[in-house]
């Protein structure tokens, strides 16, 4: 309701769309950073160009972005080729390496600031937290429309990332996973790096003013790291990126505007929201993901878990009816064979009740017809298992465990094969007979 | 520190705790003196004197306030330079940039919900708590994402640092909407104030800063292994993960202590730079520990010197240039890992390796002479032309070796022209051959190399054999080849095939081609 009140299409759609851009353009190339394993260069850029900012200031004594960005770059450039350089020639760690480029630019950039701070009005600040918020105020007018200076530049941004990376798709590709292929295939994956570092310095360079320095430090990593969970082809991971992006710049802004509200302030910093957007994003998709989802995983190992411990459960009611034939298992005598607690064993039973395949009475729990087929399946891969592996020359001391666990992942057809492999037809290792692939009614 | 290694280690703790707890009371001392634990007007920004006067003031330490900014910042410098160093040695540098943009959050959270509990808002040891609660956040979700399929630590760390810090740009723009003035102070735990660092910061530094620096260097031995050896560490039952949590919280405590004093960018700094230039010195973890410790401290106590006599230079920008400075001067000439030194010893290993070239060259040679010309009791002597043939060396970097050895008194030019080898230089040659011929031997008889190739493989090694591994070889081989002490050469001496003592070099450039490549054809073959 409140947010219906302050929200005015253009004002809002300008700012939303200015976040939208900055967010997008440096997700592209942040895909290549995330694989390259050099995240933390995006930041370390980001850092970095303020020399190069206060030292084009204290020359051309001017604040416009055509005059800035030139210097920024070149000081970007210079972080990634300090780091390099510091890596290589004193054998230093990646990361400390960066650490000692970055932060030396920067107290190298804080020192001209305020050396620049007579000449021109200068704020770090607002050299690193931009205000998304303050992009409608400043206009140039293209036709008939009126379009933020920002939301122009960023599109621009936007426009070259995206050229540069369909051109040199496969060489991207290519230097990304295998620096040594990309350089016997005849194109220099140093110089490709480069490239890639010139467009994160245009990137950053170019967010700062429109968005800050966090927005796009986070844009970098986030969006791509999202995808990489998703996918693992780089063409769909640059493209749900770049959706990722998009999504948590939108989602920000909105939120920027309504959750302050629901504890009586007024809005929030805008750039601030789309960078938290952007971890909830990814928050969600490390728990959920389809394949790699944290909880995603654990149910699934779950629910493996307990299918286990009922086709287990079932196993040994078999195995005791077979010593002797006709008995009723109380719930105790299960869970110490099963070496589980009596709680587990217990929903286990109710389990394969619901499937039909043990009754209870008051005297124990008894295999149903249906139930003593599962088991003797069950029973047979076990003892199948362990006549091959025995064949395959394993100590029979070794078997159990193996055909423990290869019994729960062997269907009929291997079972067939299984059988004509081993020696000896109807007994296993330990001397068990081996079940028939189908049982008479029980005597 | 030359006894058993327990001790020198105990001893350099002890050194180090009683470095911080001397440096505590110092400091305790001089704000004793002081005005008490409020807040200063800083002297050196209101009063404009002249230069001389300034440094004057500064190297006295006359006024409280630069008192406590010195040593807050030299203790911070030693805490943090002995984290750093564990963090380094762990390949996770940049654990504290990420850990000290995710103590934002807590802060602007900690301002926010002070008044809920009825605590204090501008209260540093609030704002702090909340820090310490958001980072300890931080490491959690490092450790989680890390452990997340396809994704490594780079990115790990830019997710937190990211995430976490624009949540705190978010809280902060909330805090600026309070009331005014209760935001003020919120600005220093990005930027840093350490001009105008009070009495009580510098005790919080200072008591924090051996916490920090003292739970490392108690479980010295554990630390060590985690750095060194995880795999190893693991199997001796320390608790990894654990031991990763306790690392990550000391870095949390040292740069939650920094954010006021140096900023958050610079904090990165302190903990980054002072443990990779130690590193450059020595390949002693406690070496390390307390050259970072030195350095760190020296880095703040020199750059907040400056910034007191220079008041344009903003204070914390000015530590981190001094800390880059050291660390250059370090990775230039440093004694264990610095570049000048890399060159030095590769240039003396390459020297050596001439040296033995032209001897043993030398030595081949007469030897090939003396078969043919049934002379063997004249001095080992070989043309300059036969020499250069040899191998792939340039005329001048023979006569320099030429020069040098002549110094040495290993060989000398006779009157024909050609070099001869002195008493002391047939000796010395003689243990080259020797060394090299035996482990020819071994290659082909051991190793399987074929006879026309060997001589290349045992070049590449013979001067690095031990004197130990050369008497070993020696026992191996005189069960099979017993007899002459300098067994002869298992492949025929490679100027026998082609040329009389002094022939000219371009006939011999024409040849050698087509004898390397089937060489190493024949080579291929075995």
């Amino acid at each position: 309701m409140n947010l219906l009140a302050q929200w005015d299409w253009y004002y809002d759609g300008m700012i939303m769309l200015a976040g939208v851009l900055c967010a997008v353009a440096a997700s592209l190339p942040g895909n290549f950073l995330v694989l390259r394993r050099i995240s933390l260069l995006g930041d370390a850029v980001s850092h970095a160009v303020l020399p190069g900012i206060a030292a084009a200031f204290l020359i051309t004594h001017s604040r416009s972005g055509f005059a800035v960005l030139p210097g920024a770059v070149l000081a970007g450039l210079l972080t990634a080729v300090l780091t390099e350089w510091i890596r290589d020639t004193g054998k230093v760690d990646e990361g400390a390496s960066m650490g000692v480029a970055f932060t030396t630019l920067f107290a190298l950039g804080l020192v001209l600031i305020v050396q620049a701070a007579d000449t021109v009005d200068l704020d770090p600040g607002c050299v690193l937290y931009g205000i998304l918020e303050a992009t409608p105020l400043e206009t140039v007018t293209v036709g008939a429309l009126e379009i933020p200076r920002v939301v122009l530049m960023l599109g621009g941004v936007v426009l070259i990332n995206a050229v540069f990376i369909i051109l040199f798709f496969k060489e991207l590709l290519i230097s990304s996973f295998d620096p040594g292929l990309a350089t016997t295939e005849g194109f220099h994956a140093r110089i490709l790096h480069y490239l890639l570092m010139v467009l994160v310095a245009v990137t950053a360079v170019a967010s700062f003013e429109a968005a800050g320095n966090i927005l796009v430090v986070a844009m970098f990593i986030v969006p791509p790291a999202t995808a990489m969970l998703l996918t693992t082809r780089l063409s769909r991971m640059i493209l749900l990126s770049a959706a990722i992006a998009a999504l948590s710049a939108v989602l920000g802004h909105v939120s920027a505007l309504t959750v302050p509200a629901l504890f009586g302030f007024r809005s929030t910093s805008t750039a601030g929201m789309m960078t938290l957007c952007a971890g909830l994003l990814f928050f969600v998709t490390a728990l959920f993901s389809p394949q790699t989802g944290a909880i995603v995983t654990w149910a699934r190992r779950q629910r493996l878990a307990w299918r286990i411990l009922s086709e287990d459960l079932i196993a040994l009611l078999f195995r005791l009816e077979e010593r002797t034939p006709g008995q009723t298992v109380l719930p105790g005598t299960l869970s110490r064979g099963l070496l589980t607690s009596l709680m587990l064993t217990r929903i286990a039973i109710a389990r394969q009740k619901l499937r039909g395949y043990v009754r209870t009475s008051d005297q124990g729990i008894q295999l149903t017809e249906a139930g003593r087929q599962a088991a003797a399946a069950l029973v047979r891969s076990h003892r199948l298992w362990e006549n091959y592996l025995v064949t395959e020359g394993i100590h029979v001391d070794g078997i159990h465990r193996q055909a423990e666990t290869l019994e729960h992942f062997t269907d009929r057809a291997l079972r067939d094969r299984l059988q004509t492999q081993g020696t000896l037809a109807d007994i296993d290792p330990h001397g068990s007979p081996i079940p028939e692939e189908t049982i008479g009614p029980s005597k | 520190m030359t006894a058993e290694p327990p001790r020198p280690l105990w001893c350099l703790r002890g050194l180090l705790v009683m470095a911080g707890l001397v440096s505590l009371t110092l400091s305790a001392g001089s704000i004793a003196q002081g005005a008490g634990p409020t807040e200063v007007a800083s002297p050196v920004e209101s009063s404009p004197q002249p230069l001389m006067a300034r440094l004057l003031r500064v190297i006295i330490l006359q006024d409280h306030n630069t008192r406590v900014v010195l040593l807050g910042t030299m203790m911070l410098g030693m805490a943090a330079g002995i984290v750093g160093c564990f963090t380094l040695l762990r390949r996770r540098a940049l654990t504290g940039d990420a850990l000290s943009h995710a103590t934002l959050p807590g802060v602007g959270l900690a301002f926010l919900l002070a008044p809920v509990f009825g605590l204090e808002q501008k209260s540093l040891p609030v704002l702090l708590m909340g820090a310490a609660i958001s980072g300890t956040a931080g490491v959690a979700a490092i450790l989680f994402i890390r452990n997340l399929p396809r994704l490594k630590e780079d990115a790990a760390l830019g997710i937190v640092l990211s995430v976490f810090f624009g949540a705190g740009i978010a809280l902060l723009s909330l805090v600026q909407q309070l009331p005014a003035g209760h935001s003020a102070g919120l600005e220093s735990f990005i930027y840093g104030k350490t001009a105008s660092m009070t009495a009580g910061d510098a005790w919080l530094i200072g008591i924090a800063g051996v916490v920090a620096a003292g739970i490392p260097l108690l479980l010295f031995r554990p630390f060590q292994l985690l750095c060194f050896d995880e795999g190893f560490a693991a199997s001796r039952g320390y608790p990894i993960l654990g031991l990763d949590f306790l690392l990550m919280s000391v870095v949390v405590l040292v740069t939650i202590i920094g954010l006021q004093a140096v900023g958050l960018v610079l904090m990165i700094a302190l903990l980054v730079i002072p443990a990779a230039s130690a590193r450059f010195w020595t390949n002693r973890l406690d070496r390390m520990l307390a050259l970072a410790a030195i350095s760190g401290s020296l880095a703040g106590l020199s750059g907040s010197a400056i910034s007191a006599i220079f008041p344009d230079l903003p204070s914390g920008a000015v530590i981190v240039l001094v800390c880059s400075a050291i660390f250059f001067f370090s990775m230039t000439f440093g004694q264990a890992r610095g570049v000048l030194t890399r060159i030095l010893r590769r240039r003396s290993l390459r020297l050596a390796m001439d040296r033995e070239h032209l001897l043993r060259g030398i030595f081949e040679l007469s030897e090939l002479s003396a078969e043919s010309t049934m002379m063997p009791d004249r001095n080992p002597a070989a043309s300059i032309p036969a020499l250069l043939d040899l191998r792939t060396w340039t005329p001048s970097q023979l006569q320099r070796q030429i020069r040098k050895s002549v110094a040495e008194g290993l060989v000398w030019q006779n009157a024909d022209g050609a070099i001869e080898l002195t008493g002391k230089g047939r000796s010395e040659a003689a243990r080259l051959v020797h060394r090299h011929r035996l482990w020819e031997l071994y290659l082909i008889s051991h190793a399987d190399v074929a006879a026309s190739r060997v001589d290349q493989e045992a070049d590449a090694i013979e001067h690095v054999l031990e004197p130990e591994l050369i008497e070993q070889l020696e026992e191996l081989l005189k069960r099979e080849h017993r007899g002459r002490e300098i067994p002869a050469s298992p492949h025929p001496l490679e100027s026998a095939q082609r040329l009389p003592l002094t022939t000219s070099t371009e006939h011999s450039a024409v040849e050698r081609p087509a004898t390397d490549s089937a060489a190493s054809r024949g080579g291929e073959e075995s």
